[in-house]
C-alpha cells in the first residue's frame, strides 16, 4: 500500500472512504469521488502508458474525455475493455487497470528501442520502403508491423454486460452541464417545457467545479448544486449525469450513450452497463466547453507535462497534484490561473513562463516574461526544463510537472456532424461555430467562444430563450448572478522554434512538428492531406488536443492564416462509443425477431429440425427413430407423401387479400399472365415481372368473389410484393377501386398432398363435394372444418401430386395440423418440411427462390408465352428488349448424371462435353440440385444456353470449386408426372 | 431523419422504406409510340440533383401509404410531404 | 531518385532534406491533348496509365478540392476479385492482378495486402449462391475455396457459433481478396503520375464543358478556361452533377455509404470477413482499427453523412457476428456519396459527345476497381475502343437489356 503523496487540501474527493484498486498489480487506495487518472496522481504514478509508434513514456494530459495519453485496459475476461482513458475511469472498490501497448513491463518496454531509430520512422515512411523483395511485405514486414501495432487488447471472450437502447423526446436538449449548461437548462425548465440535461461527467457542474470562482456570493460549484437541486425537483427535467452526447444526426436526432454501471464493478442485477439513448428534440443547445490545447517544444511529452487546466482541475476538484513542485507554461491568462490556484494549495511553482513579453506579473511565484521552454529531462518523467528567456540566455529548473496552456479551442466537434464548418475568431485564437450549424441547434459558454463565466451564463440563457422562442414559448429572463467575466488575453503561440529535439503535437499517435515539417516538403499540404500522411489527430481522441498545433505549424510553413490553411472536420463519435451500446439487445438469438408458424409447437413435439427462412423458423424436416441421416428422413416424406398424403405447414407464404370493385382488373396489371377472366370459384398460377421485364415474384391468385381475390407470393417476397402492389395502387392507378391488405399472418395454411389427399380433406371439411367434378383442380372455396370452423381450400399443388391448401385462422393452426395429422393416420398421413417440400417441387420442375433470381425472364424460366401482349402490365414493354431476348437466352431445364452416383451440385457449371473448361465455354449453372427418391438419382434444375433445344445432350457438370466434373443428360425439367396426370387426378 | 406524415405527424424516418425519384410516378403509356424508350427513360434515367429532390417514401411500419417528400439531397431538410395518391392525381394518373 | 529502404536511411541520416515533393503544383496550362476531371484514384490512375502505357503526353488532372479526397480516401479498403457474371469477373481479375504488381510499378508503398476475404453463409440458398460464384471467379482464373463451419472456425474461432440466430454454416473464401492502405493509392498514382509529365492541378473545379459541333473543346474552370482535345470524367459520387453540365442524364443515383473504424487494438482479425445474415463487414488495419461498414443510408444524398439507423443496423451485425467486441469502442463515423447505378455495376464509355468519356457508376465497389478501371479507362481514351474487359460497361447497356446484375435487384440502385 502507497501513501497519497500527491493528496492535497480540499476538493470533492470523499476522504471519508478509502477504495482499494490496482495498477499494473500494484494496489493503491484512493477515495469516491476520484477517476482512476486523479487517484493514480494522488499516489505519485506519473508514468501510465506508452506512445503508438515511439513507444515513449506516456502519463496524464487532460482532465476530462479529450486525454490523448493515459489509456488502460481496466478488467479481465468478457469484461476486458482496451483503451479506457484512466481520466474518465471513476474509481470503485476493486478496480483493475492494466497498463497497454508495452512489453514486457510499461517501465522496461522494448519497443521503446522504436525511439532511438525515430529519425527512420518519420511521417509516411513506410510508403517509401519495405517493397523489396515483393513477397516480403505480407510474410515480414506487415506481420511485423500489425504485432507492433494496435493500443489494447481484447478478451476474446463475450461481453457478459447487458446493454440496452431508448428513446427521449424534449423540447430543450442541453448538451453539458456547466455554467452555460445548467443557465440554459434553469431558463427552460422555469418555463415548463421538457428539458433534458446531458452530462458526460458523473459530476455535473463543468468547469465550476474546477475553478475557484464565485458566483453571486458562493463557490461555483455550490451554486451549481444549487440549479441542480432546483432541476432535480422539477418533473419537467430529466438530468442525465455520465451521459455523452455522440452525434448530432438529422432533424434534432441526437445520439447519447449513458454509462450506467461503468463505475461499478459490475452492472446491478437486471440493469444494462450501457443505454444507448436517441434523443428526438425540437431544439438543442450545445454548452460542451472548451479544451485546452498544449504548446509544442522539444520533448514535449513527459509525464508530468500537463495541460494547466487540467493540473488546475485535479488539483481543485480532485485534490491530487501531479507534483508538489509544478511549473507553468503559457502563452496566454488562463496559465496565471493555475500558478495561483497551485499556490493556493501550497504547492510549490518556481516559476510562470510566459511566451508574452507584456505578460502580467504573478503573486508568489517569479515570472519570466518573453520566455520559452526549449527541452525537458527525465526518463520516464519529468525532472527539469530548460527556457530561453527573453534575452537569450537559457536556464534549467527542476520541477517535476509543468503545466501548459496554449489557450482554449471551443468543443465545436457537434456543429460540424452535419458538415458545418467552424470559422476563425482571432480574438480567441481558436476555432468557434460557423454559420452553419445542426438544424435548431444553438451553441452557448465557452463552445461559442465565450470563455468568462459571465459570458457563459448569459449565453447560455440566450441560447435557452432563443430556442423556446422558436417555439412560441414565452420566458422570463432569469436573474444572472455576478460572476468573473475577464477577456481572453493570449498571444498566439503554437510552438517553440529553433531548440533541439523533436516536438509533439500529437502525443498518441507521435506526430511532431518535424513530421508537419516534412509533410509540407512533400507536398501533403491539404490539411486533410497532412492528416492522413502524418496520422495528425487520427488516435483516439480525434485530434482534440493536437488538430490546431499542426494546422498552425502548417500555416506557418506556407505563409498562410490558419483559416486559410483549413480545419478538418470533425466526426461523430464525439467520444468514442461501445459497440455494445449501438448495437443494444439485437446480439446474440436476439439479433433478429423468431417467426414461428403456427405448427412450430406441434412440429417441436414431432421433435421437427428448424431452419432459418428469413425470420421465420420452419420445420426443416421430421426425423424418426432409427433414422441416421437427414437424407433417409427427407427420402422417407417424399415417397410417403407421393404414395399416400404428406401434410407441410405452408403458412409462409405471403398472403394478400385483394378486393373491391377493379381487383381483377388491378391483378391484370400487376401480372403478366391474364387475370381478367378468372371465373370465381378458380384459381391461377400467377407470374409477376418487375418493370425491367425481369420475373420478379411467383404464386397464386384465388378468385373468392367478383370483387375478392386472394393472392400468394413467396415465402422471401412476402412483403415486397405487398409493397410494391401498394406503389401500383397508390401511384401509378390511384383511382381504380381497390384495396390490399397483408393477410400472412392472418391465416395458417398447409399443403395437404398424396394421392389420399382427397380422401384425408373429406374427413376434415364440412359438407363440401370435393370430388374431381365439383372440386376439380385449380379450384377454391370458401369452406368450414371441423364442424364449422371458418377455413379456405384451394386445389393448388406444388409437388405435383393431387394436392390441396387449407388454411384457418391462425389461432385454429396449432388444432389444425393436430386435426389433419389425427385425420390422416388412417391413410399413412406423414409431415414432411422444407426439404422433402424441395425435392418434390424440383422433381416437378417448378421454379423457386433460386431460379427467380432476379436475373431470369419469363423466357429463361420456360413460361415466355405466359407474359400477354395484349394488355399493360408491369414489365411486359421492357420484357421485350433485344438482351433479354437473345437466341440463346438461358432456358430452364432438368439434369441427370449419366451416373446416378455421380453428384449434382447447385452452383456447377455446364460445359460441353468436349473442349476447354473455362469462362469463354461456359454453357450455363444448375440453379437447384436434390436427390430424387423416385428416380433414384441426383437430379437437377438449370438454366442453360438455348436448353430448350438441348434435350439429350451429354454435358460436363463442372465444380472446380470441390474438385468434381459429372456428366449429365439435358432433360425436361418436369422430371415427375410431366403430364400433370397426378394433379388433375 | 424526420418525416412529417401528413396523416399521422412527426415519424421517424426509420419506419419508411424509400424507393426513389417521385417521377416514378410518371409511368409512360405502354401503347404509345417509342413506348420501350420512355419505360427506358422511364425506369433508368434519373436526374439525381444536388438539392430539392421530390422523392417517394412508403410507410411500411405505419398506414402503408406512400408519401412524395420533397428534401434537399445536400443538407437532408424536408421541406414537404404529401401523400403520393394526391400527387399522383395532380400529374392525372387515375385508373 | 526513387523511393526505397536504402533511401530512407540516406536522408535519415542527412536530415531528410531530399525528399521532393510527392507531386508538383503546376499551375495549369491553357491546353492539353487529355484533361482528366477529377483526381481520385480512378482519375490519377487514367492519367498514370495513359502517360505510361498508351505514350499520351499533355494530361492533366482536375481536381476541384484535394486529390484523393473522394472515395479513395473514405472507403474500408478492400480489394477483390470475386464477382458472379461475365461482364464484371475478369474485369475484376485484372484490376487484383494490377494491385499485386502495384507497388513495384509506382515505386509507392500501397500496402496491398491479400488476407483473404471471406463471406460467410448462413442458408442453403447462400451456400447454393456462392457455389456457383466461386465456380465462376475460378474459371475465370480467379481464386476461391467453399469452406463448410469448421473451415470458417478454424481461421475465425471468436466468431458466434454457438449462440447465433442465423448459424455460420460456411464460407467462401477469396485468398487473394485483401486490403490496401487507401490513401497511398491516390497518392502513388499521383506521384507516378506527375513523374512522368502529367499535371496535377487542385484546387480547380470544373464548371462547365465547352462544346461545338458536337465535339468536346475544352473545359470551364474555376481557375479558367482549358482547352483539350478529349476530356474524360472519372468523378464518382459526382457524376450526376458533372455531366449535367455537358447536358446528359445518367443512370446513376448518388447515395451515402458510411463507413467506420474502431480504435487501435492489437491483431485479432486477420482478413476480411462478411457476414451473410446482417450487413457487417470487417477487416484490421496495420495500425490497429477494425476498419468496416454495412449497407447504404438508402436515401438520395450528396451530403457525406449518414444518419444513426444505418450506423446501429451495423453495429447490431457486427455484436450478432462477433460477440466479444462488446467493450471495444467505435472512434469515428463517416460517409462517401456512391454512384450507385441502375444494375450495380459501373461505366466506362464514350458519350454521344465526340471527345468525352465517362467512368463511374461504382456503387461502393470503385476502390478495388481503381487499377482496372483507370487502365481501361486510358485504353479508352487513347484508342477509341473498349478494353476487352470492360466492353460491358456501356451507357446504352439499359436501352438494349444487357443489364449486369449481381445482385438481381432491378433498377433499384439503393438495392445494390
Amino acid at each position: 500500500m502507497t501513501v497519497q503523496i500527491n493528496r492535497v487540501d480540499g476538493g470533492r474527493v470523499d476522504r471519508g472512504q478509502r477504495i482499494g484498486f490496482t495498477f499494473d498489480g500494484v494496489r493503491y487506495e484512493g477515495h469516491p469521488g476520484d477517476t482512476l487518472a486523479s487517484a493514480l496522481m494522488a499516489n505519485g504514478v506519473r508514468l501510465l502508458g506508452r506512445s503508438f509508434k515511439y513507444h515513449r513514456p506516456r502519463g496524464v494530459l487532460a482532465f476530462g474525455s479529450e486525454e490523448p495519453n493515459a489509456l488502460v485496459e481496466l478488467r479481465r475476461g468478457g469484461r476486458q475493455e482496451p483503451n479506457t482513458r484512466a481520466t474518465v475511469a471513476e474509481l470503485f472498490d476493486g478496480l483493475e487497470a492494466r497498463s497497454q501497448n508495452r512489453f514486457p513491463t510499461l517501465r522496461h518496454d522494448l519497443l521503446s528501442v522504436n525511439d532511438l531509430f525515430s529519425r527512420f520512422l518519420t511521417a509516411g515512411f513506410y510508403y517509401k520502403t519495405f517493397m523489396w523483395p515483393r513477397a516480403f511485405w505480407e510474410r515480414v514486414y506487415e506481420p511485423m508491423i500489425r504485432r507492433a501495432a494496435g493500443l489494447g487488447s481484447v478478451s476474446l471472450e463475450d461481453d457478459p454486460d447487458a446493454y440496452d437502447k431508448g428513446f427521449l423526446h424534449c423540447d430543450l436538449l442541453v448538451i453539458g452541464a456547466g455554467p452555460a449548461g445548467l443557465m440554459a437548462a434553469l431558463t427552460a425548465a422555469r418555463a415548463g417545457v421538457r428539458v433534458i440535461l446531458a452530462d458526460e461527467d458523473f459530476e455535473p457542474g463543468g468547469r465550476l467545479l474546477a475553478e475557484t470562482h464565485v458566483i453571486g456570493d458562493q463557490p461555483g460549484a455550490d451554486w451549481a448544486g444549487q440549479v441542480l437541486d432546483e432541476l432535480a425537483a422539477l418533473d419537467n427535467v430529466r438530468l442525465m449525469p455520465r451521459s455523452t452526447v455522440i452525434g448530432a444526426f438529422d432533424h434534432g436526432v441526437y445520439g447519447a450513450v449513458e454509462r450506467v454501471a461503468d463505475h461499478l464493478p459490475a452492472p446491478a442485477s437486471g440493469t444494462p452497463r450501457q443505454i444507448f439513448w436517441r434523443i428526438y428534440a425540437q431544439r438543442a443547445v450545445l454548452c460542451a466547453g472548451a479544451t485546452e490545447r498544449p504548446i509544442a517544444f522539444a520533448n514535449n511529452d513527459r509525464p508530468g507535462v500537463m495541460l494547466g487546466g487540467a493540473v488546475r482541475a485535479y488539483a481543485n476538484r480532485m485534490a491530487a497534484v501531479p507534483d508538489r513542485r509544478v511549473a507553468v507554461f503559457t502563452n496566454n491568462d488562463d496559465g496565471h490561473r493555475t500558478a495561483a490556484d497551485l499556490i493556493a494549495k501550497g504547492i510549490e511553482v518556481p516559476c510562470v513562463i510566459d511566451t508574452r513579453a507584456d505578460a502580467p506579473a504573478v503573486a508568489g511565484t517569479d515570472l519570466f516574461a518573453g520566455a520559452q521552454v526549449i527541452g525537458t529531462r527525465g526518463r520516464l518523467g519529468l525532472r527539469a526544463m530548460t527556457l530561453r528567456l527573453a534575452d537569450g540566455s537559457t536556464r534549467q529548473i527542476d520541477c517535476g510537472a509543468l503545466a501548459v496552456s496554449g489557450g482554449w479551442n471551443p468543443n465545436v466537434q457537434l456543429t460540424c456532424h452535419q458538415r458545418g464548418r467552424p470559422q476563425w475568431d482571432d480574438a480567441i485564437a481558436a476555432f468557434v461555430p460557423g454559420d452553419t450549424l445542426p438544424a435548431g441547434l444553438r451553441v452557448a459558454g465557452a463552445a461559442a467562444g465565450r470563455m468568462s463565466t459571465h459570458g457563459a451564463l448569459e449565453s447560455g440563457a440566450g441560447a435557452a430563450r432563443a430556442a423556446l422562442a422558436d417555439l412560441g414559448h414565452a420566458t422570463v429572463a432569469p436573474d444572472l448572478p455576478r460572476a468573473e467575466d475577464a477577456p481572453v488575453r493570449l498571444q498566439p503561440f503554437w510552438h517553440v522554434r529553433g531548440a533541439r529535439g523533436r516536438a509533439w503535437l500529437d502525443f498518441q499517435n507521435d506526430v511532431t512538428v518535424k513530421d508537419v515539417t516534412l509533410a509540407h516538403q512533400e507536398n501533403y499540404v491539404s490539411v486533410e492531406h497532412l492528416k492522413r500522411y502524418t496520422t495528425l489527430g487520427m488516435a483516439t481522441d480525434q485530434g482534440k488536443t493536437s488538430n490546431l498545433g499542426g494546422l498552425a505549424v502548417m500555416a506557418e510553413l506556407t505563409g498562410k492564416s490558419i483559416p486559410e490553411t483549413g480545419t478538418t472536420i470533425f466526426r461523430p463519435p464525439y467520444t468514442p462509443v461501445s459497440f455494445g451500446a449501438l448495437a443494444g439487445r439485437s446480439v446474440g438469438r436476439a439479433f433478429h425477431p423468431v417467426r414461428e408458424t403456427p405448427s412450430h409447437t406441434w412440429a417441436t413435439e414431432q421433435g421437427a429440425v428448424f431452419t432459418e427462412v428469413g425470420d421465420w423458423l420452419r420445420a426443416q424436416w421430421f426425423a424418426r427413430p432409427g433414422e441416421t441421416h437427414w437424407r433417409q428422413t427427407v427420402d422417407r416424406e417424399v415417397l410417403q407423401t407421393r404414395r399416400s398424403v404428406g401434410v407441410c405447414d405452408v403458412t409462409t407464404l405471403g398472403k394478400i387479400d385483394v378486393q373491391g370493385a377493379d381487383a381483377a382488373a388491378f391483378l391484370n396489371r400487376i401480372y403478366a399472365n391474364g387475370f381478367a377472366k378468372l371465373p370465381v370459384g378458380r384459381v391461377r398460377y400467377g407470374l409477376m415481372l418487375r418493370e425491367d421485364g425481369i420475373a420478379y415474384d411467383d404464386g397464386t391468385a384465388a378468385r373468392l368473389a367478383e370483387d375478392h381475390f386472394v393472392v400468394t407470393t413467396t415465402t422471401a417476397n412476402a412483403v415486397l410484393v405487398f409493397r410494391r402492389m401498394e406503389f401500383a395502387r397508390q401511384c401509378l392507378w390511384p383511382d381504380l377501386d381497390v384495396q390490399l391488405v397483408s393477410t400472412t399472418e392472418s391465416w395458417a395454411q398447409f399443403a395437404v398432398a398424396g394421392p389420399k389427399s382427397r380422401a384425408l380433406l373429406e374427413k376434415i371439411v364440412d359438407d363440401v363435394d370435393l370430388s374431381n367434378d365439383a372440386f376439380p383442380f385449380m379450384a377454391c372455396a370458401e369452406v368450414t372444418v371441423c364442424g364449422g370452423c371458418r377455413a379456405r381450400l384451394f386445389r393448388i399443388s406444388f409437388s405435383g401430386e393431387l394436392a390441396y391448401e387449407i388454411a384457418v385462422p391462425t389461432r385454429y393452426g396449432d388444432a389444425m395440423i393436430r386435426a389433419l395429422m389425427q385425420a390422416g393416420e388412417e391413410f399413412d398421413v406423414v409431415p414432411y418440411g422444407t426439404e422433402a417440400l424441395g425435392v418434390m417441387r424440383i422433381e416437378k420442375g417448378h421454379a423457386a427462390g433460386n431460379e427467380l433470381n432476379g436475373t431470369t425472364t419469363a423466357l429463361n424460366l420456360g413460361l415466355g408465352r405466359m407474359v400477354s401482349k395484349k394488355k399493360d402490365c408491369i414489365g411486359n414493354t421492357l420484357s421485350e428488349r433485344d438482351g433479354l431476348n437473345a437466341p440463346d437466352a438461358l432456358r430452364l431445364v432438368g439434369l441427370k448424371p449419366l451416373d446416378p452416383g455421380d453428384p449434382v451440385a447447385a452452383g456447377a457449371h455446364l460445359m460441353a462435353e468436349a473442349g476447354p473448361v473455362d469462362a469463354g465455354h461456359d454453357q450455363g449453372y444448375v440453379t437447384s440440385a436434390a436427390y430424387s427418391p423416385v428416380l433414384q438419382t441426383p437430379i437437377g434444375l438449370a438454366y442453360l444456353k438455348d436448353g430448350a433445344a438441348r434435350m439429350g445432350e451429354v454435358m460436363r457438370l463442372v465444380n472446380p470449386l470441390e474438385g468434381t466434373e459429372v456428366r449429365v443428360t439435358v432433360v425436361s425439367p418436369h422430371f415427375v408426372d410431366p403430364d400433370g396426370g397426378r394433379q388433375r387426378a | 431523419m424526420i418525416i412529417h406524415h401528413p396523416l399521422l405527424g412527426p415519424r421517424d424516418a426509420q419506419e419508411f422504406v424509400y424507393l426513389g425519384d417521385a417521377s416514378l410516378i410518371d409511368r409512360p403509356d405502354w401503347q404509345a409510340e417509342d413506348a420501350a424508350g420512355a419505360f427506358h427513360d422511364y425506369l433508368y434515367l434519373r436526374d439525381n440533383p444536388a438539392g430539392l429532390h421530390r422523392e417517394l417514401w412508403f410507410h411500411e411500419q405505419g398506414d402503408r401509404s406512400w408519401l412524395v417528400v420533397t428534401r434537399d439531397t445536400t443538407t437532408h431538410e424536408i421541406t414537404s410531404v404529401e401523400l403520393a395518391r394526391d400527387v399522383a392525381r395532380a400529374r392525372g394518373r387515375s385508373r | 531518385m526513387g523511393y526505397s529502404g536504402l533511401r530512407v536511411i540516406y536522408e535519415a541520416l542527412t536530415g531528410h532534406k531530399g525528399w521532393k515533393p510527392a507531386w508538383r503544383d503546376p499551375a495549369p496550362q491553357s491546353e492539353y491533348d487529355i484533361v482528366i476531371v477529377g483526381g481520385g484514384g480512378h482519375g490519377l490512375a487514367t492519367a498514370y496509365y495513359l502517360a505510361r502505357e498508351f505514350g499520351q503526353a499533355r494530361i492533366a488532372v482536375l481536381e476541384k478540392g484535394w486529390i484523393g479526397g473522394g472515395n479513395v480516401g473514405r472507403n474500408t479498403t478492400i480489394i477483390r476479385s470475386n464477382y458472379l457474371l461475365d461482364g464484371n469477373e475478369p474485369f475484376y481479375e485484372l484490376s487484383l492482378r494490377l494491385w499485386e504488381g502495384l507497388e513495384q510499378e509506382l515505386n509507392f508503398n500501397a500496402m496491398v495486402s491479400q488476407r483473404g476475404i471471406l463471406n460467410l453463409v448462413h442458408t442453403d440458398a447462400q451456400r447454393d449462391a456462392a457455389r456457383r460464384r466461386g465456380n465462376a471467379m475460378i474459371l475465370n482464373g480467379s481464386d476461391a475455396e467453399l469452406l463448410d463451419q469448421d473451415g470458417v472456425r478454424a481461421l475465425y474461432p471468436f466468431l458466434n457459433f454457438d449462440d447465433a440466430r442465423f448459424p455460420i454454416k460456411g464460407g467462401l473464401l477469396h485468398r487473394r481478396g485483401g486490403t490496401v492502405r487507401h490513401d497511398g493509392v491516390a497518392w502513388g498514382y499521383a506521384r507516378a503520375a506527375d513523374r512522368r509529365g502529367v499535371d496535377i492541378i487542385q484546387n480547380c473545379e470544373v464548371t462547365g464543358f465547352r462544346i461545338e459541333n458536337g465535339r468536346v473543346r475544352g473545359v470551364e474552370t474555376s481557375r479558367g478556361y482549358i482547352g483539350a482535345g478529349k476530356v474524360g470524367v472519372a468523378v464518382a459520387g459526382s457524376s450526376s452533377r458533372v455531366m449535367q453540365k455537358a447536358g446528359l442524364r445518367l443512370p446513376i443515383e448518388s447515395h451515402v455509404l458510411q463507413a467506420f473504424v474502431s480504435e487501435g487494438l492489437k491483431p485479432l482479425i486477420p482478413g476480411v470477413i462478411t457476414f451473410g445474415a446482417g450487413h457487417f463487414y470487417c477487416s484490421q488495419s496495420d495500425k490497429g482499427g477494425l476498419v468496416f461498414g454495412g449497407d447504404i443510408d438508402m436515401y438520395n444524398s450528396y451530403a457525406q453523412r449518414g444518419n444513426l439507423p444505418v450506423i446501429e443496423d451495423v453495429l447490431e451485425g457486427g455484436m450478432a457476428l462477433i460477440p466479444a467486441l462488446g467493450r471495444v469502442r467505435l472512434l469515428r463515423a463517416w460517409g462517401g456519396i456512391m454512384d450507385m447505378s441502375m444494375d450495380g455495376s459501373p461505366f466506362i464509355d464514350r458519350t454521344g459527345i465526340e471527345g468525352l468519356y465517362f467512368n463511374g457508376g461504382w456503387c461502393y465497389g470503385g476502390f478495388k476497381a481503381t487499377p482496372a478501371s483507370g487502365f481501361c479507362f486510358a485504353h479508352l481514351m487513347a484508342t477509341d475502343r473498349p478494353h476487352a474487359v470492360a466492353g460491358a460497361y456501356r451507357l446504352d447497356r439499359f436501352r438494349s437489356g444487357h443489364m449486369i446484375d449481381e445482385k438481381g435487384q432491378g433498377a433499384q440502385p439503393n438495392l445494390h
